[in-house]
């Protein structure tokens, strides 16, 4: 069974390069839209929420589908890993803006009245006061997050890239071994979860260091 | 290329048929997913520790592995060695085992919630252990988490397109077709992702009706 593991290990190079680029684009615009949901602008406000809306509103695979098949018909073309990317990224933003929003939501109102009456700017308070309270909120949440990006993974393979859901099924076809190769993905999608999970529990006690309230249980 | 409004409709009743198999997938999925989380959950509980150390991790496995990879597993290795099944049958299978882990953790927040004077009033009354659950602690924790597995059945509708993947024609592998056939993937796909974010919205709605009803039921 050991002789399928080469075959998957070049998919594992595609399904972690889409999880940690798509990680990057779901961080940025969660925490764009997060923020933009608090905005004072109504314009904005609704923006966020449409964005929200629409990636939590339609099916993961539909917007890839979407994106890859469809988009190229108006003469908007992306290749298969951009566009894994871009959609997952998006997706788990969507999701992500609820987290950051929820945090920011969660920090006291004492802590922005005692930033004003220290004459702190907006911006200050946003980064010295406000996210590095909110950040602890956020960690557990992101941690779940990212490893439901690490599953939605797999759908890039229906867009004939070839991470190791693709690779698995090549395997499957050449040699008819439907049970080990399809065990072997699963030990290894699960053993990526744990990893993950682990890390996050890491950066989480990290956040919570020196702090006696609102992180570790 | 530009948006054919004509052609929409023309999609329309080969989309009426597909829809139907969505929400039976969708529905199925459910059910099974609230029976099998239900009893993970209790088993979970168990005395026997063996027992819920092992649907512990299985709980645990199931919810950190993809639902295509599992929904690949069913369809190919199952049938090496029991019943052959169909895609749809397939299909209701691994949505309801994938969400079954998910909806087991949230039966343990229900079950978690009743108060161990519950628990102890019914010991106190000599109820059985399948009463004290019957009609004790399950209406209790049960509807606190309605809206909690409500969200859960909308996460499962927007799965179904996964089962494409295993030929069964519900509304995303409509969509392909039609768009290998007459080479427009914009309107089919279009129209797909319409459906969802309507039907999606029109439940999360129903959710938040549901959480204000069960808030005004908890306090009475």
């Amino acid at each position: 069974m050991i002789d399928y593991l080469p075959a998957l290990a070049s998919g594992l190079k595609i399904t972690l390069m889409l999880t940690l680029g798509a990680m990057g684009v779901a961080c940025a615009a969660a925490v764009t839209a997060g923020l933009a949901r608090h905005s004072s602008q109504a314009m904005v406000r609704a923006l966020a929420w449409a964005y929200v809306e629409l990636f939590r509103g339609t099916s993961a695979l539909v917007q890839l589908f979407w994106v890859y098949f469809a988009l190229p018909l108006v003469g908007i073309r992306f290749d298969a890993i951009t566009a894994g990317i871009l959609v997952l990224g998006l997706n788990s933003g969507a999701y992500g803006a609820e987290v950051v929003r929820g945090a920011l939501a969660a920090v006291p109102r004492e802590q922005y009245q005692a930033a004003r009456a220290l004459n702190l700017s907006s911006k200050q308070t946003l980064l010295t006061v406000i996210l590095p309270q909110a950040a602890i909120a956020m960690v557990p949440p992101a941690g779940n997050l990212a490893i439901e990006l690490l599953k939605n993974t797999a759908l890039v393979s229906l867009i004939t890239l070839g991470d190791l859901t693709f690779q698995a099924q090549t395997l499957r076809a050449a040699t008819l071994q439907s049970g080990a190769v399809f065990a072997w993905l699963l030990a290894i999608y699960f053993l990526l979860a744990q990893l993950m999970r682990f890390g996050f529990r890491r950066l989480e006690l990290r956040l919570a260091h020196g702090r006696d309230y609102g992180g570790i249980s | 290329m530009t948006f054919d409004w004509g052609f929409v409709y023309s999609l329309l009743p080969k989309f009426g048929a597909a829809l139907g198999v969505t929400v039976q997938a969708t529905l199925a999925g459910m059910v099974l997913a609230l029976i099998l989380g239900l009893i993970w959950a209790i088993a979970r509980r168990s005395k026997n520790r063996a027992l819920a150390i092992a649907v512990g991790f299985l709980v645990e496995f199931i919810r950190s592995t993809p639902l295509l990879v599992q929904l690949y597993f069913l369809f190919y290795v199952l049938p090496l060695w029991g019943p052959s099944l169909t895609p749809l049958e397939t299909g209701i299978l691994a949505l309801g085992l994938h969400y079954s882990a998910y909806t087991a953790e949230v039966y343990r927040a229900g079950i978690n919630g009743v108060p161990r004077a519950q628990w102890e009033a019914a010991l106190a009354l000599n109820l059985g252990r399948t009463v004290t659950w019957k009609s004790v602690i399950l209406p209790q924790a049960v509807v606190p988490i309605l809206p909690a597995l409500g969200n859960y059945l909308v996460a499962l509708f927007k799965e179904t397109p996964l089962l494409s993947a295993i030929t069964l024609l519900e509304l995303l592998h409509t969509a392909k077709l039609i768009g290998a056939d007459t080479f427009r993937y914009l309107e089919p796909l279009t129209l797909v992702g319409v459906f969802f974010l309507a039907l999606s919205l029109i439940a999360s709605t129903l959710i938040r009706k549901l959480e204000n009803a069960c808030d005004r039921f908890r306090q009475g």
